[in-house]
């Protein structure tokens, strides 16, 4: 953000003869619209992406006619399509918390977005707590969800946002627990230490380091079971819940769910990319940002390979998956986190 | 009046007016979900202080796990609106009286006394002095609260425990 001040301080001519609260709102005016369009794009990507990636898996084409080229358009076609569908609240729901709901479960993904380290000075804001932001406000999309499932004013919705929230709860923990296996190398939560960390060759990546290896596999699963992906995908079981947290939703409310969904995908997978593959560290023919956007995409896409390859948990598996193996795991790896940190501090 | 006024104010006037609507709401599923503006706001208030973990803190604790489990416990309640929240013996003139001598008090305290006032300083990370006072300084205290919380844990698993052998 001090960046994009500076820059517009000196390309933009007269504009530090502007009011104080402009020069200061102006730049962060910006790099919000920057993230709300990345957030709007992503999906639109993803969504296509997804398709298509199914459609392969199962020996289709997908769709292949919007647009021309393999049907990149289908996902536009489709947006406006429920940006101009009939806005319709049940009539028994709760008016006020149905429309509030997609509203949280959106700004919970996008507040996210502002502490990705796209690049060396390319992120909105370099917190010094940059990952504990990033755990503590995705805890908005848990409330948001319960939210709709709430004010639904249906059970299947009722039970869908109930299972979500249970589950991203559990997961939370040894998630948190493995990414301490991180800082605590690094001595630091900001979100570029992490990065910077990491540099000088891609041995020096934490999934390739002894301990981290392991944690990555542990955050990758918990991140997965977070973003409700198959297959921890139960709080949207179509075969039990119909659709769950979201099934009075349509029209707009219901493609502010779909996008939020798909921005957090890719928020995860950016945020093992910075925690485990060297944020945008990388052979220098590409710049950071590509190589950060480039790794982020490949995870994106395998956990779209895992979600047409496998089949949904039951409830108890996924409780069981949370609390007696990936929490046991990562307690294991931050006592041999910290003992390691030790060792190494003993032995220069 | 600058910026950081500003937001200032409009913190202030979001949690109070987040917690009032806790407070004084009739549907106890609009209670909980204030509850949610007033944790953001104590959060944005920590961040004025300086303390950006604690505001992380914050919301990580009281946003992802107490008011999750608050929603959860209000969701298997079976009357939720139109609640009448009073307890049973109601004293409108000493319950005013109480309050009103509970806040004199409380902004006497605070206008009397001499706040050491340091300026405006530095935003400067505090996640590592907070680690280091812990294990420190503040050891016992800490060790303390945990013992109480792991007590608390094993307590609470005894009691859902289903009892086959009695």
């Amino acid at each position: 953000m001090e960046y994009l001040r500076e820059l517009l301080t000196q390309q933009v001519a007269g504009y530090d003869q502007l009011p104080e609260v402009l020069q200061i709102f102006l730049p962060m005016l910006l790099a919000c619209l920057l993230c709300l369009g990345l957030v709007a794009f992503i999906p639109l990507v993803a969504i296509w992406g997804e398709r298509k990636v199914s459609a392969h898996m199962q020996d289709r084409l997908g769709p292949m006619r919007v647009g021309g080229w393999h049907g990149w358009a289908q996902t536009i076609a489709d947006g406006v399509k429920l940006l101009l569908k009939e806005d319709i609240v049940p009539a028994q729901a709760d008016r006020l918390l149905f429309k509030l709901a997609p509203l949280v479960v959106f700004a919970g993904g996008f507040a996210a977005f502002v502490v990705l380290p796209f690049g060396e000075s390319f992120i909105v804001s370099d917190l010094n707590i940059g990952v504990l932001y990033i755990a503590a406000i995705s805890s908005l999309g848990v409330v948001g969800i319960i939210m709709a499932g709430w004010a639904s004013n249906n059970k299947y919705a009722l039970f869908g946002g109930m299972r979500a929230a249970a589950q991203i709860v559990s997961y939370e923990i040894p998630t948190v627990l493995a990414i301490l296996t991180v800082v605590i190398p690094v001595g630091s939560l900001s979100m570029q230490e992490i990065v910077r960390a990491q540099s000088g060759g891609v041995f020096n990546w934490f999934i390739f380091q002894p301990v981290t290896f392991l944690a990555f596999w542990v955050v990758y699963l918990g991140t997965l079971a977070e973003v409700n992906r198959t297959p921890f995908d139960i709080p949207e079981a179509e075969s039990e819940l119909v659709a769950g947290y979201h099934t009075e939703y349509s029209g707009m409310r219901f493609a502010f769910f779909f996008l939020a969904e798909y921005a957090n995908m890719f928020l995860v997978s950016a945020l093992a990319t910075t925690l485990f593959l060297g944020g945008w560290h990388g052979p220098g023919f590409l710049p950071g940002p590509a190589w950060f956007i480039l790794k982020a995409t490949a995870l994106v896409f395998v956990q779209m390979w895992l979600r047409w390859t496998l089949p949904r948990l039951r409830v108890d598996q996924l409780m069981h998956v949370s609390w007696k193996v990936l929490l046991p795991i990562s307690f294991l790896l931050v006592l041999a986190a910290g003992t390691l940190a030790l060792w190494r501090e003993g032995s220069p | 009046m600058s910026v950081t006024d500003i937001v200032f104010i409009l913190t202030a006037v979001v949690t109070v007016g987040s917690a009032v609507v806790v407070v004084v709401s009739r549907s106890l599923i609009y209670s909980v979900f204030s509850l949610l503006f007033t944790f953001f706001g104590v959060a944005i208030l920590y961040v004025f202080l300086g303390a950006d973990f604690l505001a992380g803190a914050q919301v990580l604790i009281y946003v992802g796990g107490i008011l999750v489990l608050l929603l959860f416990g209000v969701m298997l309640t079976h009357r939720l609106y139109n609640l009448n929240l009073t307890t049973e013996r109601f004293q409108p003139i000493a319950g005013t009286l109480i309050a009103a001598a509970v806040f004199a008090s409380i902004s006497l305290a605070a206008f009397k006394t001499k706040w050491k006032l340091v300026g405006e300083k530095e935003l400067e990370p505090t996640t590592q002095q907070i680690g280091e006072a812990f294990l420190s300084s503040y050891l016992l205290p800490f060790e303390i609260a945990s013992v109480l919380l792991l007590v608390a844990l094993i307590g609470a698993a005894m009691l859902v425990r289903r009892r086959t052998d009695v």
